[in-house]
C-alpha cells in the first residue's frame, strides 16, 4: 500500500469522493458543501488516510461516508466529543467535525460551547439550513420564530440561536460564515480553517430545498462581508450582532493556545506505578 | 489469549477463621477521624498485619459526622465483619445516624468523651459498655496536638501495634507538613495511656477482643484502593486515553489517574458532560489508542447511547461503574450493587457487550486489565462493576499476581500484509471494516493506515461499513456481533469457583468476600457449599455455568440490592439446578457474613 503514502501525485478533489451515493435531496445545499470540503483537502494536498471525518446524526451529518478518508458517523449532537476525541489521540490527523443546526446547536449545544472553550486544533462545519431535514420538517435553534410547521403550528416564538456570536464568546479561535452557493468560496474558507490553529468554527449557509425552499433566495441575499476579519473579538461579536446574518467570509481570527495535551511521551513505564502501593 | 500463570486460590478463600478485631473511629468532619483511621491502617500494615478501612460519612461535602469502619486480621481479609469491638468516638455529632453501619453487641466498647454529652441511645440499646475518655481534653493538654492523634495512639495500642511503628508513620504524614511533631508524639502516648487505662477499667466486663498476632509475611504487600486498583489495571491493558467527568464515588479513580496517565504517555481530559466523555472515548478509540471512562450509575445512565454506538460501529471502550445507591441521585458515597440491570440490559435493539465484575480489591486490578484486554480483543464495549465499597475502602492486599493478556486490536495489516503492487481500496479489493469473519471478529483499521478507509457508522451497515438498512445485511451484523461474544476463549476467568457440596451459593462481587467467610464459617459448622462468584456477567456462559453448578440440589443468590437484580438476570440466561432462593438487601448495609451463616444453617435444617 505504498502508492499514496509514497509516490506524490498531485490530489484532486475526487481523490476525497466515496463512491457511495448520497441520500440527499436534488438541489440541496449539502452536496456543494461536499464539493468544497474535498476541494479543500485538495488545495491543502492532505494524504486521505490521515484525515477524520466526523460527524452526529442529520441529513449533512451523512457527509463521512461520502468521503473517501477516515471517518465516524456517531450518534445525535456528540460529533464534537468524538472529534475531540480522536484529535487529542491522534494530534498526526487533521479532524474535520461536520454536521447541522440541530446536530450542534440543539441536542449538541453543550458540546459546542465547550469545544470552543478547550480550543482543540480541529475544523468545524455546520451547514445551517434553520431545519430538521432528516425527520422532515421541524423548526431548530435557528429557524425564524413565526415560521410555522406540524410540530409548531404557531412558530416557535422564540428567539434565534446565534452561533457566531456563542462561538466567540467561548473561545473559538477562527469564526466564518459561508455559503453553498458559493462552493469556491466556500472552500478557501474551509482550507483556512483547516490550516488555522485551534478550533475554527464555520458555518455554512447550505439550503434545503425541500422543506425550506424560500431559501433557493438566499443567493440574492448573501454578499461578502464588508470588513476584513479581525483579531477583536468584542469588534467581531458587534459586526456580528448587526449584521443581517448573510455577510459571508472569515469574521475573526484570534491566536488563543490550542489545548494539545502531549500523548505518547511516556517518562515511567506501567509496572513503575507499583511504587505507590509497596509497603 | 492469555500467557499461563500458576492458578493460586485467593490467599482468603484459603484463611481459616483467623481472628480479627473491628474498630470504628468517628467524629464530626474536619475532627480528622479519616487521616486517622488511615495512618491507623498504615502502621498496622507495616507491623504485618492485614487490614481494610471503609468510609462513611453524612451527606455533608466538609463539616457534618464521618467514620473509618475497620478491619484488622494476620490473615488477608476482604469485608466487614458482623460487628465491632470498638468504637472510638471523638465526639458525638449524629452518631446515631451510623448506627445500622455500626453494629455494637455486649462485648463491643465505646470509648467516647462525656464532656461531648451522652452516647447516643441507640449503641447504648444494643448492650454495649461505654468508657469515658475525653480526646479532645487530651489533645488540650498537650499545646500543637490534635484529638485525631491521640484517637490514633488510643486505638493503635488497642491492636498492640509496636509504638515506634506508629511514630514513623506519624512522622511521615508530618513531613508533608509543618505540624510540630514531639506534640504529636505526645499525643499517641496519651492515647495509649488512655487505651490501658480503659482495659483496666473495663476488667470484669465481657472479655475483650484479642488483636491479631501478625506473622510472618511471605508475599509483597500492597495497601490500595479498588479505585486505584482499577486505574492502574486500565493501565497495565494499555489505556491511555481517559475522558471522564467527576462523579462520586468515582473520582478518585480518575484523580489517580490523571498524573499516573502523564507518567506513561497518556492522556486524561475531564469532559464537558457524561455525553461527552464517553464520546471522546470512543473518538479516541477510533483513533486506536485503548480508551477508558469511569463514572457512576447518573453518568452510566448518560452514557447508554454511546455504548449503543460503540456495539454497533465495534468500538473498543472501557467504563468502569463505581457503583453507589441508585435510582436517581440516590445515596452517592454508600454502595450498592443496584446497576446489573442497566449494565447487562440498558441499552436499545440487541446489543451485545461484556460486563465484567471484579470480586475484590485486587482483583479490580485485575478485571479491569481484563476488561481492557476483552474489548480491545472483541471490539466492543466493555462494563466493569465495581462499587463504592471497592472504590473507596483501602485495603492490604497480597501483591496480585502479575497477568499478562496477549492483546491487541485485529487490524488489515496483521491479517494480510499488504502487496506492494495491490491498488488502495480499489473496487476489486475493497477493506471491509465489517466482513463477516467466522469469529466475528473482523480486522479494524486506524486512521493513517492508507488503503483502509472506513466510517465508523452506528447506522447498520454491510460488511464494507456502507449504511444498510436491508433485512439481510442487519441480521448477518447481528448475528457477527453476538458470535464474536460468544465464541471468544474467556477461561476460568468467567467465575472464581469454590468448594464442593450439594448446596450452592452463587454472588458476585463485593458480596463475594461475607459470602466466602459466611461459608467458611458454615464449614465450621460441618456444612459444606461451594461458592460461584460470577466475574463475566454478560455474555452468558450457558456451558461454563451448567458445570460449575451440575448436582446442585440447592442454590442461593446473594446480592445486595433491593430487587434481586442478579438473581433475575441470571434466571434470564441460565437453567438453574435444583431448589432457588434469593438473599438480598439494598445498600449501603453491606451483606454481612452471619447473613449468609445463617441463611445456610436454618435451609441446611430445613
Amino acid at each position: 500500500m505504498t502508492a499514496v503514502s509514497e509516490v506524490r501525485v498531485p490530489l484532486t478533489a475526487l481523490n476525497y469522493k466515496s463512491d457511495t451515493k448520497p441520500i440527499w435531496c436534488p438541489g440541496c445545499g449539502d452536496f456543494s458543501v461536499l464539493q468544497s470540503l474535498t476541494k479543500a483537502f485538495a488545495a491543502l494536498q492532505l494524504e486521505p488516510h490521515r484525515i477524520g471525518v466526523v460527524s452526529g446524526i442529520g441529513c449533512s451529518s451523512r457527509i463521512p461516508a461520502y468521503t473517501d478518508t477516515y471517518g465516524f458517523h456517531g450518534v445525535h449532537g456528540r460529533a464534537l466529543a468524538a472529534g475531540t476525541g480522536l484529535k487529542l489521540a491522534r494530534p498526526d490527523l487533521t479532524v474535520v467535525v461536520t454536521g447541522g443546526d440541530g446536530d450542534g446547536y440543539s441536542i449538541g449545544g453543550n458540546h459546542f460551547i465547550h469545544a470552543c472553550r478547550r480550543n482543540v486544533d480541529m475544523t468545524y462545519l455546520v451547514m445551517d439550513n434553520h431545519v430538521y431535514g432528516m425527520t422532515k420538517g421541524q423548526p431548530s435553534p435557528t429557524t425564524e420564530p413565526d415560521w410555522e410547521t406540524k410540530l409548531a403550528p404557531h412558530g416557535t416564538g422564540l428567539r434565534v440561536f446565534h452561533p457566531l456570536v456563542i462561538a466567540l464568546a467561548a473561545g473559538a479561535n477562527f469564526v466564518a460564515r459561508a455559503f453553498s452557493g458559493d462552493p469556491n468560496g466556500t472552500a478557501d474558507i474551509i482550507a483556512d480553517a483547516i490550516r488555522t490553529p485551534g478550533f475554527s468554527f464555520v458555518e455554512i449557509l447550505s439550503p434545503c430545498v425541500t422543506f425550506r425552499p424560500e431559501q433557493r433566495d438566499w443567493r440574492k441575499i448573501v454578499r461578502p462581508a464588508p470588513v476584513a476579519p479581525t483579531d477583536d473579538a468584542v469588534l467581531a461579536s458587534r459586526r456580528l450582532l448587526s449584521d443581517d446574518g448573510f455577510n459571508i467570509g472569515v469574521l475573526y481570527r484570534g491566536d488563543r493556545k490550542v489545548y494539545a495535551p502531549p500523548i505518547g511521551q511516556a517518562s515511567l513505564a506501567p509496572a513503575d506505578l507499583e511504587k505507590g502501593f509497596a509497603l | 489469549m492469555e500467557t499461563p500463570v500458576p492458578h493460586s486460590p485467593s490467599a482468603a478463600s484459603s484463611a481459616s477463621l483467623a481472628p480479627s478485631l473491628s474498630i470504628a473511629l468517628s467524629g464530626s468532619g474536619g475532627a480528622g477521624v479519616m487521616t486517622a483511621g488511615t495512618l491507623l491502617l498504615e502502621a498496622a500494615a507495616r507491623a504485618g498485619l492485614y487490614g481494610l478501612m471503609v468510609r462513611t460519612s453524612g451527606p455533608q461535602i466538609r463539616g457534618g459526622e464521618a467514620a473509618a469502619l475497620m478491619r484488622f486480621s494476620a490473615e488477608p481479609i476482604e469485608n466487614m465483619d458482623d460487628r465491632f469491638d470498638y468504637l472510638i468516638a471523638i465526639d458525638w455529632l449524629n452518631l446515631q445516624r451510623f448506627s445500622d453501619e455500626i453494629p455494637l453487641d455486649g462485648a463491643s466498647r465505646v470509648a467516647g468523651d462525656p464532656g461531648e454529652g451522652e452516647m447516643p441511645r441507640a449503641f447504648a440499646d444494643m448492650g454495649a459498655c461505654s468508657y469515658p475518655v475525653s480526646f479532645k481534653s487530651l489533645a488540650k493538654a498537650i499545646p500543637g496536638s490534635w484529638p485525631n492523634i491521640v484517637a490514633l495512639g488510643f486505638a493503635a495500642r488497642l491492636l498492640e501495634l509496636p509504638a515506634e511503628g506508629v511514630e514513623a508513620v506519624v512522622r511521615r504524614q508530618l513531613g508533608k507538613g509543618k505540624a510540630p511533631v514531639q506534640a504529636s508524639l505526645d499525643a499517641l502516648q496519651a492515647g495509649a495511656r488512655a487505651a490501658e487505662a480503659m482495659t483496666l477499667a473495663s476488667r470484669g466486663q465481657a472479655p475483650a477482643a484479642v488483636a491479631p498476632a501478625p506473622r510472618a509475611q511471605t508475599r509483597a504487600r500492597w495497601l490500595l484502593t479498588g479505585n486505584e486498583a482499577a486505574g492502574y489495571g486500565a493501565i497495565r491493558g494499555g489505556v491511555r486515553f481517559v475522558a471522564a467527568y467527576p462523579i462520586t464515588p468515582a473520582t478518585e479513580l480518575l484523580e489517580w489517574m490523571a498524573p499516573a496517565l502523564e507518567q506513561v504517555g497518556g492522556v486524561l481530559v475531564q469532559a464537558e458532560d457524561e455525553l461527552a466523555s464517553i464520546n471522546m472515548a470512543l473518538g479516541a478509540s477510533y483513533g486506536g489508542v485503548p480508551s477508558l471512562t469511569a463514572t457512576s450509575g447518573p453518568g452510566l445512565s448518560l452514557m447508554t447511547e454511546a455504548l449503543g454506538l460503540a456495539v454497533a460501529a465495534e468500538l473498543p471502550v472501557v467504563v468502569v461503574d463505581v457503583m453507589r445507591g441508585g435510582p436517581s441521585t440516590g445515596i452517592p458515597a454508600k454502595s450498592e450493587q443496584s446497576d446489573i440491570s442497566i449494565a447487562t440490559q440498558g441499552l436499545h435493539g440487541d446489543a451485545p457487550r461484556l460486563v465484567v465484575v471484579p470480586n475484590s480489591i485486587e482483583d479490580c486490578l485485575v478485571s479491569t486489565q481484563w476488561a481492557v484486554h476483552l474489548a480491545e480483543s472483541l471490539q466492543v464495549p466493555a462494563l466493569v462493576l465495581s462499587d463504592q465499597f471497592f472504590g473507596q475502602t483501602r485495603a492490604v492486599v497480597d501483591r496480585p499476581a502479575d497477568v499478562v493478556f496477549a492483546s491487541a486490536r485485529l487490524t488489515p495489516e496483521a491479517v494480510a500484509p499488504a502487496a506492494a503492487d495491490a491498488v488502495p481500496n480499489s473496487p476489486k479489493m475493497p477493506y471491509r471494516r465489517y466482513a463477516d469473519t467466522a469469529s466475528g471478529v473482523s480486522p479494524m483499521a486506524v486512521p493513517g493506515m492508507p488503503g483502509t478507509m472506513y466510517t465508523a457508522d452506528g447506522l447498520e451497515h454491510n460488511e464494507r461499513g456502507t449504511p444498510s438498512s436491508q433485512a439481510a445485511d442487519h441480521r448477518r451484523q447481528l448475528d457477527k456481533r453476538q458470535r464474536k461474544l460468544d465464541q471468544a476463549p474467556y477461561g476460568d476467568r468467567w467465575a472464581d469457583c469454590e468448594g464442593s457440596g450439594d448446596l450452592v451459593v452463587i454472588t458476585l462481587g463485593s458480596a463475594t468476600g461475607p459470602v466466602r467467610e459466611g461459608l467458611r464459617r458454615a464449614a465450621a459448622d460441618g456444612l459444606a457449599a461451594r461458592l460461584v462468584s460470577v466475574r463475566l456477567l454478560a455474555p452468558a456462559r450457558p456451558q461454563d455455568f451448567a458445570a460449575a453448578t451440575a448436582g446442585a440440589r440447592r442454590v442461593l443468590v446473594v446480592e445486595q440490592n433491593h430487587s434481586a437484580q442478579f438473581h433475575r438476570y441470571l434466571r434470564s440466561v441460565y437453567d438453574l439446578p435444583g431448589e432457588v432462593r434469593s438473599y438480598c438487601h439494598p445498600g449501603p448495609l453491606p451483606i454481612r457474613p452471619a447473613e449468609i451463616h445463617q441463611t445456610l444453617l436454618q435451609w441446611s435444617r430445613a
